[in-house]
């Protein structure tokens, strides 16, 4: 490395040192963004306000009504009629009501099979969706445990055996966070760089440095490797987080994770990079830098919603995303392991993108002023 | 005092709108990006990939299969014969599901024992597969009504009737879009105003405003306006493009929703300006923008339902303006919930906005370096 | 002298395009820079120094034309050059949150000096520009002087044959600026370096070997300082009045048949006659005056070459203010603390109307934070301030309307047009309807920015920048002005035209505080007050503050040396 080079580092790693910031960046804020993410987002739904209105006592209707007393999914509140259910469902003090109507108890005596109505709130279609999956399942349970009682077979010919593999549990933080880390690290790397250079732009600091005997490529150099150095040391604390705060398995290998923790990385900081590099203007970067790192990340990474099931020119724009093959890495390093038709062509697309941000910038930093 | 303010107010806009870049990324970005997500964020699986392993081959199990391949929601891709290949499959994403019937299924099916049917799924979304799980049984439940009527055997004593008010189709995208207009608003107000007061800052000019008669307040709503009237638009196309475009129903009182976004607005704004009058360097600024608007964002209650956080986290969420409104949102977008209801949304609303937006017009004042 | 050339340009063209137009920024620029000398490159703002400079380091490409310095093609071996030469731009990029040593160290890297050369060209430097005991300091805590001594260390470290100092001396005060400019003669002296350096101080141009005058893209004149003054003399003369301010002196006798330039120099005017006339001097109200022939300098042949080409400055011609009686600042015992640091200790004065008071010294002696407290930006720690009677601070909005500040940096919204900015200031300080009309109107004209009227301010040339900052100051026709640094960087053309605005407006009543590092405009100030580390060394009239400094026999000396004076008794107490 030349002496150039180690002195443009040397001079970025004081100013990071001098200024706190940086470091709030990549460390405090994805500690602080883990943290609170972790713990406050979660799919599993647990003590869901049910109303449960029963409209004539009876021991088949007290006895269904009790199933949910002892299930921690739901939080039953009885309610008398169904307007008073009604009223509540609509203030939404319970998300679902359970009705057994007045001829329950002689329609399950009798031939006919008696209706158990479910009304749930559908604003929320997902939650709503788990919200009938656990009522059904509540149902079927209560429903074998009757019919051994009277030792009757319950007919149902065809029975579903799932077997989740990878998250048997079914923990929605096992997905989320490795996701999270992904979101965690575009934000870190492109605040990192989107201002640094428009700084040097505007404090006049680049016109003197250029002068001398310095070339771009060493400016980029000393640009991007003290903020890649503290984005991996903010990756390494997010990853910690994720395995011994959130108890996320990880069934892949730590070189694998590593090696694609630093494509992402270079991808983030070139962008943010490049964003500084054209604006040369630090309002104008901060904005393009609010505006095509945090939503994006969100939406179109699939870490929260399929993208398979997207419209096929929603699914174009989210290959311009590089969370999504970061997120895509990542979910399968933590759950399923090293599986390299997943890893192989996603950290193909980082590379891709890491020479195209960063080949850009170097393209559009040249030695002059105009 | 009505003309200082108009004044500082053109001024604000001029100084928004003249430059070209800027002007650009106020606007554009946002209305693509509703666009992308309105149809991006949806929980609905469409076409889930699966595969068949028949290890059965009878009349039965190919007429459940029939059943799978025949919904919509299921897109049939492999057809396997060894059990070695279901790995690959599932592990490199290929398929999100595999369809597997033992030997000897559908003789016990016709004889009348319960026969099992292997579902496995691609656990690493668990919010993915248990939806597809929950598709899986829907078809199977409708496969087994049939079977029982087709061969008149005894139905079960009881049977669940399941009902969606709101959105009976359970369509997630009704959920998400009325969302997206809290989000999207949230952005451009913040991108508006957590860099303005830090950028004159910077320039010096703030300086020279201060020494003019302009009053903090009247500074304030000189501030506030551009972040006012550009959420307002924006907000507003975004409302539109959610009815018209996307066809979500908007069943309640539009004032009431107004009511909401503008309660909003000043709570965002105060936010923003209060960040940006606190920070020294536009760096800060935007560092404060983010560790507001991300949180803000994840903890509103948008993807992930706010009852499911931990208690302490929740009381968090009671900081969060964009938890209030989306609340709004929704309840005016799909429930047409009245004022009455949607009051106890309202006033939380009117507190955050009523304190920052006083902070923001304190600091203009008392922030020296 | 040496004939041997280090720089050779020929047929240099270079524009700009700025939205709308293309500005031409050299135009067809032939010349050569002599070896083993310092070289002055002179010019008005706007005249394409910069580009210049810029152009010969690489940075910029000619459109036309080629640049050969040291033998090289500075566009084509930018590399090359850029190996053998030092530049100093105008805002050196000192890296603030590094300390002296650190950007040393930077820069020694940068330019690949070896680590066995550097302690003994590190001891030579430091020494020479006398921050050896501030190594540890970081920069952006350094004053204005020593920042700048820092740039040029940091360009020297490995000693260039060819150096490029574009503005070294702007904001930077008279100690620091005489440092400079011996550590620059050294250099030349001592290693043998060629100097090319831009200043917008025409005094400056006299210590140049050669001085090239670029006016509007174009080189107007090359020789040596002597070269361009000898054909001026017998039109210099020092004219003095006693009984008479000065600064009304020279306002009078600038409006003058045939004055072509009047200046305040002590206690007289120096005023310089075009081609073929006499200053009158019987009559009126002028029965007293004496009228002594001086040598031309540098800087009558600056105004004679130049002058021409611009309109004659108009005089200001404010309306009337009604004159309170009594003081209209008052400032007593004021200090302000930041943290540890004194920033401002005990300062007392008073300003009446109608008066200029001036505040001098070097960057961090407390003159901007004691304005800034005047103005009401920033709390005070202790003390009593009243402006018009009241702490601004805490004054209603209608206080504030009574005063006008143009800060430093010209702090104008920067993409809206001249008339955009005169327009939100008017409005902003409730000025309406046809009043409104007449005072934009009123800066258009006076001030002579109709032409820039729908340019972004932003693209101005300097100049014309300070004139609209001005404008805007004084949209409400305030009664008490505060100028920070109103002239910094702007060139002798324009400074000259601003204090004829000033000095109308203090005729008019206006109560004018001004903060400044030009020396010579501090014989504009009727009071002034000298400070150094947050407090106040003199305090008086110019020849009051000069006996104090200088003795009896200083009345007379420059205000710069009665300065320097000041400042090192205080290091030596």
């Amino acid at each position: 490395m030349s002496r150039r080079v180690r002195g443009l580092l040397r001079k970025e790693f004081l100013q990071v040192l001098r200024d706190p910031s940086s470091i709030a960046i990549a460390f405090l804020m994805p500690a602080f963004l883990l943290l609170l993410f972790g713990y406050g987002v979660s799919m599993d739904a647990s003590n869901v306000p049910l109303a449960v209105v029963v409209e004539q006592p009876g021991a088949e209707a007290e006895s269904f009504a009790s199933v949910f007393q002892h299930s921690r999914y739901f939080a039953p509140q009885r309610y008398i009629d169904r307007a008073s259910a009604r009223r509540a469902l609509d203030a939404g003090l319970v998300d679902g009501i359970v009705l057994l109507p007045a001829d329950f108890a002689a329609r399950v005596k009798g031939d006919a099979s008696a209706p158990i109505q479910l009304i749930v709130n559908g604003v929320n279609a997902n939650s709503a969706r788990l919200l009938e999956g656990y009522v059904e399942g509540a149902w079927r349970n209560w429903l074998e445990r009757e019919l051994g009682a009277r030792a009757m077979p319950l007919n149902q010919p065809v029975m579903l055996q799932p077997r989740i593999w990878f998250n048997p549990g079914l923990r929605s933080r096992n997905y989320l966070v490795p996701g999270l880390v992904a979101i965690n690290m575009t934000l870190v790397g492109a605040l990192l760089t989107a201002l640094v250079m428009a700084r040097e732009w505007e404090r006049g600091t680049l016109e003197a440095m250029m002068v001398t005997p310095v070339s771009m490529r060493e400016v980029l150099i000393g640009k991007v490797l003290p903020y890649f150095v503290l984005g991996m040391g903010g990756m390494a604390l997010s990853v910690a987080m994720a395995l011994w705060l959130f108890q996320v398995p990880f069934r892949g290998s730590f070189w694998v994770l590593t090696l694609c923790a630093a494509l992402f990385l270079l991808v983030a900081l070139g962008m943010g990079l490049l964003i500084s590099v054209t604006t040369r203007n630090q309002f104008v970067a901060g904005m393009v830098a609010i505006i095509a790192t945090f939503l994006p990340a969100f939406l179109l990474s699939g870490m929260l919603f399929d993208i398979g099931s997207m419209p096929v020119v929603v699914q174009w724009v989210t290959h311009l995303v590089a969370a999504r093959y970061f997120v895509a890495i990542l979910q399968t390093l933590f759950l399923a392991g090293d599986v390299w038709g997943v890893i192989v062509p996603n950290a193909l697309a980082l590379i891709l993108m890491a020479l195209f941000f960063i080949g850009l910038a170097r393209r559009r930093m040249h030695k002059h002023l105009e | 005092m009505w003309q200082r303010i108009l004044a500082l107010i053109t001024k604000e806009f001029l100084n928004l709108f003249k430059d070209r870049k800027s002007r650009f990324v106020t606007i554009v970005p946002p209305l693509i990006q509703l666009l992308v997500f309105g149809y991006a964020a949806s929980f609905d699986l469409d076409h889930v990939p699966y595969a068949v392993y028949d290890r059965d081959h009878g009349q039965a199990g190919r007429a459940l299969q029939a059943a799978f391949s025949g919904s919509p929601t299921f897109d049939l891709r492999y057809v396997i014969q060894r059990q070695d290949q279901i790995a690959p499959l599932i592990d490199n994403r290929e398929v999100l599901l595999v369809l597997q019937l033992e030997p000897g299924f559908s003789e016990k099916l016709t004889i009348g024992e319960p026969a099992e049917v292997q579902v496995l799924v691609d656990g690493r979304n668990s919010n993915t597969a248990q939806i597809a799980v929950n598709y899986a049984g829907s078809v199977l439940n409708a496969f087994n009504g049939q079977w029982i009527a087709r061969h008149q055997q005894q139905a079960p004593p009881t049977r669940l009737v399941s009902r969606a008010w709101f959105n009976p189709n359970l369509e997630s995208r009704w959920f998400f879009i009325p969302g997206l207009v809290g989000l999207l608003t949230l952005v451009v107000t913040m991108v508006v105003t957590s860099l303005s007061v830090a950028r004159e800052r910077e320039q010096g000019t703030f300086d020279q405003l201060l020494v003019t008669p302009l009053r903090p307040f009247e500074i304030l709503i000189g501030k506030a306006t551009p972040g006012f009237v550009v959420g307002l638009v924006e907000g507003s196309l975004v409302i539109l493009v959610a009815r018209f475009w996307f066809g979500v129903p908007l069943v309640g009182d539009l004032a009431v929703l107004y009511l909401g976004l503008v309660l909003f607005l000043f709570a965002a704004i105060g936010i923003g300006l209060a960040i940006s009058s606190l920070a020294v360097t536009l760096q800060q600024a935007l560092l404060g923008g983010f560790l507001f608007m991300v949180p803000a964002v994840i903890l509103s209650g948008f993807a992930t339902p706010i009852e499911n956080m931990p208690p302490l986290v929740q009381m968090i969420t009671l900081l969060d303006p964009l938890r209030y409104f989306l609340v709004v949102l929704r309840g005016v977008f799909l429930e047409g919930a009245p004022f009455s209801i949607l009051v106890h949304q309202l006033w939380p609303l009117a507190i955050i906005a009523a304190v920052t937006l006083s902070a923001a017009g304190w600091l203009f004042r008392h922030r020296m370096y | 002298m040496t004939q041997q050339a280090v720089i050779e340009i020929s047929g240099l063209t270079k524009s700009f395009r700025l939205p709308g137009r293309e500005i031409d920024a050299l135009l067809d620029v032939n010349l050569r820079v002599a070896a083993g000398a310092v070289s002055g490159l002179i010019g008005p703002d706007g005249a394409g120094k910069t580009t210049l400079m810029r152009l010969v380091a690489g940075l910029l490409l000619p459109d036309a034309g080629a640049v050969r310095v040291l033998g090289y093609d500075a566009s084509r071996d930018a590399l090359d050059v850029q190996s053998l030469i030092g530049y100093m731009p105008q805002r050196f990029g000192l890296y603030e949150d590094l300390s002296v040593q650190e950007n040393l160290d930077l820069y020694a890297d940068l330019q690949d000096v070896p680590a066995s050369d550097r302690p003994a060209r590190y001891d030579e430097l430091l020494q020479m520009t006398g921050l050896g005991p501030f190594t540890r300091r970081l920069a952006g805590r350094l004053s204005g002087g020593m920042k700048q001594k820092l740039g040029l260390a940091c360009t020297l470290v490995r000693s260039p044959r060819l150096l490029l100092l574009d503005e070294p001396t702007v904001g930077v005060d008279p100690v620091s600026r005489r440092d400079l400019w011996s550590i620059v003669y050294r250099l030349v002296e001592e290693e043998g370096m060629s100097v090319l350096l831009s200043t917008a101080y025409l005094d400056e141009a006299e210590r140049c070997f050669e001085v090239i005058l670029l006016h509007e893209g174009r080189v107007v004149g090359q020789g040596t300082p002597s070269e361009f003054s000898e054909p001026l003399s017998g039109r210099s003369f020092r004219v003095s009045q006693p009984g008479i301010l000065p600064r009304r002196l020279q306002a009078r006798l600038a409006t003058r048949a045939g004055v072509l330039d009047a200046v305040v120099q002590g206690q007289s005017v120096r005023v310089v006659m075009q081609p073929g006339r006499m200053l009158e001097t019987g009559g009126g109200d002028s029965d007293n005056i004496t009228c002594e022939p001086v040598e031309p300098r540098f800087e009558d042949a600056f105004i004679d070459r130049l002058h021409g080409s611009r309109d004659g400055a108009r005089t200001l011609r404010p309306a009337d203010h009604a004159v309170t009686p009594g003081k209209v600042i008052r400032v007593s015992g004021l200090s302000r603390r930041f943290g540890d640091f004194v920033a401002v200790d005990r300062v007392s004065f008073e300003v009446s109307p109608g008066e200029v008071f001036g505040l001098l010294g070097a960057n961090g002696a407390g003159k901007t934070t004691t304005f800034r407290m005047l103005c009401g930006l920033l709390p005070a720690s202790a003390g009593e301030l009243s402006v018009a009677g009241l702490d601004l601070r805490r004054a209603p909005a209608r206080a504030r309307g009574r005063i006008g500040y143009m800060s430093q940096k010209f702090s104008l919204y920067g993409n809206l047009t001249v008339s955009q900015n005169l327009e939100f200031f008017a409005r902003t300080y409730g000025l309406r309807g046809a009043r409104r009309r007449q005072r934009l109107e009123w800066a258009l004209s006076e001030l002579e920015l109709a032409r820039y009227s729908g340019a972004a301010s932003g693209n101005l040339p300097l100049g014309y920048q300070q004139r609209l900052a001005l404008a805007c100051a004084l949209m409400h026709e305030p009664d008490i002005l505060f100028l920070d640094e109103p002239t910094s960087g702007v060139d002798p053309l324009a400074r000259r035209e601003f204090w004829s605005h000033i000095n109308a407006l203090a005729d008019a009543g206006v109560a004018i505080l001004v903060t400044t590092h030009f020396m010579e405009e501090a014989e504009y100030c009727d009071r002034l007050a000298i400070m150094s580390a947050g407090e106040i060394l003199a305090l008086g009239t110019p020849p009051e503050v000069k006996r104090r400094a200088l003795g009896v026999e200083g009345e007379r000396a420059g205000m710069e040396e009665a300065f320097i004076a000041l400042i090192e008794d205080r290091e030596v107490a």
